[in-house]
């Protein structure tokens, strides 16, 4: 008898006694309670309890605001699907050496680890975030890449717009497609490993920068 | 079907067994003062952050009560859900194998990481692999495994064993941990400080290059969404992400209790699990997979799902909603006995009130030394209080008790200590008489105290036992039924 048929005797067995399968009481939140401006500022909370950096700006200022905070930069990774218009300021950078060369990771030209390791920093879009938590969600979508993008550099800048905040996670699941490969991220990497006490810093990307297009 | 298991529950092997009973473990633990000063530090620093993480919620007994009717719904409809789940997984490229137990869940994995070629692999921390010992079988058979948690990582490191299932190395203070990077990680910097940044940035240089240039990772998971059949793993440091993302193979390996119905029920226990875990209202990272993602990932995807000992929790009826348990360790971060112990003493994988249930529950009472762990708790309740699946851990301690009771009056035959003081006790209570009769002898209980007014050793095994530890008030000079028919009836009659 094949391993898979021995354990499900021994579960048949051991239910015997027939157990009833009970309802499942939902009697938890399931929506918001909230308004935009008040989910917009609990995620903002949430995010610099995390020490991830939050800047919620016009969605005309996106690519002024992203050049802004990759000045100094020398390369960046975006996946292939990334609005272009959140790029368009940084040739206007000039201080520092000028505009980060952008490698852009798409199905046709796979980036490597070790070019991914050799970047300064990763600039994604997200699904959708949850305001209670201070969590964004990415789904792999071609505008937030293949996971090992948003991983390997140690930034992470991240642009959300105001429509893809929800309160709750009841919310945000409803909206996610489960068979998609999921990364949920509530500031940058952290342990409280030692002592129980938190530390940011481990070993994803060391810095997040969160941009709220409102 | 061969009728050996037909009733006969199946127990678990591997890291499950106390070596010693716990009285003696707990002993020689509590001997160790720096010990029990790091863990009253960081237990009660997790108990302020649960409880104030949790308060925030005004939903968070109707998320208690979901998650524990949707645990309770997997078991009753386990199988149905186990087949709904592997038949999902692998539409979507997953290979699933089974395990009867620890010793054939190794032979899995071993198997898998040969037809590979690699004789390295990166490991998520992963109690299932803990409990089957899979580090150890893996080096036996040539095969190195490197923990990348950091508290899996300085346990690994300084040749330890884990003592608390979410923070294994919560037994050691910052000062210890840098003294062991100091010693066993090679080319650390000489400087190094105990500020806990600067030893976890030690731990990302590190594992860095393994990291990037692993081909086989091994975790374990957190979560099986039936429906879906999606993969889900929690973490912080994103020792995670690395494993689950950059290798080409991945194996998981998973107890069958793993489940929950639909991809729905996880609004539900990652509400649940990080506020209750490490008292953050989200852990950084939570990864989910459903089989193999073209072009993102490793294209090599397997679940290997374990039983080692469940199936036989599952037939005990009053012990079955340990399995409930989603290993948040809520409930050793607030157990009186686990603060002052430690988790070594429990000797088994899992530790404090979730493993004094669940480890004799997996190997069956009368194996080894596990008969002594559900003695190991005051039955305060302050764990079911923690619980957030509201596992009912008092009740089932004191339930497993009288399993060992019974185990044991039938393993001898003739009468035990136990029973000659029970067999007195009936007598005693059976009748007012009988009751007044001993009370005579009160006075002599007095004497015995002496002038200090405390007995301080009975004899016999089990009452000497009891009095290893406390001292007995000295008794009454007479009892309250002899002091009430001098004094009350008299005078009411009056």
């Amino acid at each position: 008898m094949s391993a898979r048929d021995d354990i499900l005797a021994r579960i048949a067995s051991a239910l015997r006694d027939a157990p009833v399968a009970p309802a499942i009481p939902r009697d938890y939140r399931r929506a918001t309670a909230l308004t935009g401006e008040q989910r917009l500022a609990q995620l903002v909370d949430r995010l610099e309890d995390y020490k991830a950096n939050v800047a919620v700006v016009p969605a005309a200022a996106a690519a002024v605001t992203v050049a802004q905070l990759l000045a100094g930069a020398s390369s960046i990774v975006v996946p292939e699907g990334l609005p272009s218009s959140y790029l368009s300021a940084l040739a206007d950078l000039t201080d520092d050496g000028g505009a980060p060369a952008v490698l852009v990771d798409s199905p046709a030209r796979r980036l490597t680890v070790a070019q991914l390791d050799a970047v300064d920093a990763v600039v994604t879009a997200a699904a959708v975030a949850v305001s209670e938590t201070g969590t964004i969600i990415l789904d792999g979508s071609p505008d937030q890449g293949r996971r090992i993008i948003s991983l390997v550099p140690d930034r992470h800048v991240c642009l959300l717009t105001m429509d893809q905040v929800v309160e709750v996670l009841p919310e945000a699941i409803a909206l996610l497609d489960p068979t998609r490969p999921q990364t949920w991220i509530s500031g940058p990497s952290a342990t409280s490993d030692i002592e129980l006490e938190r530390v940011e810093g481990v070993h994803g990307p060391r810095t997040l920068d969160v941009i709220v297009l409102s | 079907m061969s009728g050996t298991f037909l009733g006969m529950p199946v127990f678990g092997t591997g890291n499950l067994n106390a070596t010693e009973p716990f009285p003696t473990a707990a002993h020689r633990e509590l001997g160790n003062a720096q010990l029990r000063a790091n863990l009253g530090h960081a237990t009660h620093t997790i108990r302020d952050k649960r409880l104030k993480v949790v308060s925030e919620l005004p939903d968070w007994e109707d998320l208690r009560n979901a998650g524990s009717a949707i645990k309770e719904n997997v078991m009753a409809r386990l199988p149905e859900l186990l087949e709904t789940f592997e038949a999902n997984f692998t539409a979507r490229g997953g290979i699933v194998h089974w395990a009867r137990d620890a010793r054939e869940a190794n032979e899995i994995v071993t198997a898998l990481i040969r037809a590979t070629g690699e004789t390295e692999v990166v490991k998520v921390k992963s109690m299932a692999t803990q409990e089957i010992g899979l580090n150890e079988h893996l080096e036996s058979q040539g095969i190195e495994a490197f923990e990348t948690d950091l508290a899996e990582l300085i346990v690994q490191l300084d040749r330890d064993k884990p003592s608390h299932i979410l923070v294994p190395a919560i037994h050691k203070n910052r000062s210890q941990v840098r003294d062991i990077f100091l010693r066993e990680m090679p080319g650390v910097d000489p400087a190094l400080t105990n500020e806990p940044a600067r030893l976890a940035e030690a731990a990302r240089k590190h594992l860095r290059r393994k990291f990037l240039s692993a081909k086989v990772a091994v975790s374990g998971a957190n979560f099986g969404l039936a429906d879906t059949g999606t993969l889900a793993v929690v973490e912080s440091e994103g020792n995670g992400r690395m494993c689950l993302t950059l290798p080409e193979t991945l194996i998981t390996v998973m107890g069958i209790e793993k489940l929950l119905p639909t991809f729905t029920d996880l609004e539900v226990f990652m509400q649940l699990l990080p506020r209750s875990s490490t008292g953050e209202r989200m852990n950084p990272y939570t990864s989910l997979w459903t089989g193999v993602t073209p072009d993102d990932g490793p294209q090599n995807v397997h679940l290997v799902m374990l039983d080692n000992g469940r199936t036989a929790a599952l037939a005990d009826g009053m012990g079955r909603s340990a399995l409930h348990c989603i290993r948040c360790s809520a409930c050793m971060n607030v157990c009186p006995v686990y603060e002052r112990t430690g988790g070594h003493a429990y000797g088994s994988t899992y530790p404090g009130p979730i493993g004094a249930i669940l480890s004799p529950l997996l190997t069956g009472i009368t194996s080894e030394e596990n008969a002594s762990l559900p003695y190991a708790s005051s039955l305060c309740g302050a764990c079911f209080d923690a619980c957030p699946v509201k596992i009912n851990i008092p009740e089932i301690l004191v339930h497993l008790r009288g399993v060992d009771v019974d185990s044991r009056r039938r393993a001898v035959k003739v009468p035990s200590e136990m029973d000659l003081m029970m067999k007195g006790a009936q007598w005693a209570f059976s009748s007012g008489k009988h009751l007044g009769l001993l009370e005579k002898g009160l006075p002599l209980g007095r004497l015995a105290a002496g002038r200090d007014k405390l007995i301080k050793k009975l004899p016999g095994h089990l009452a000497g036992g009891w009095t290893q530890s406390r001292d007995i008030p000295a008794p009454p000079s007479q009892s309250f039924r002899h002091w009430w028919a001098a004094n009350r009836e008299t005078k009411e009659q009056a």
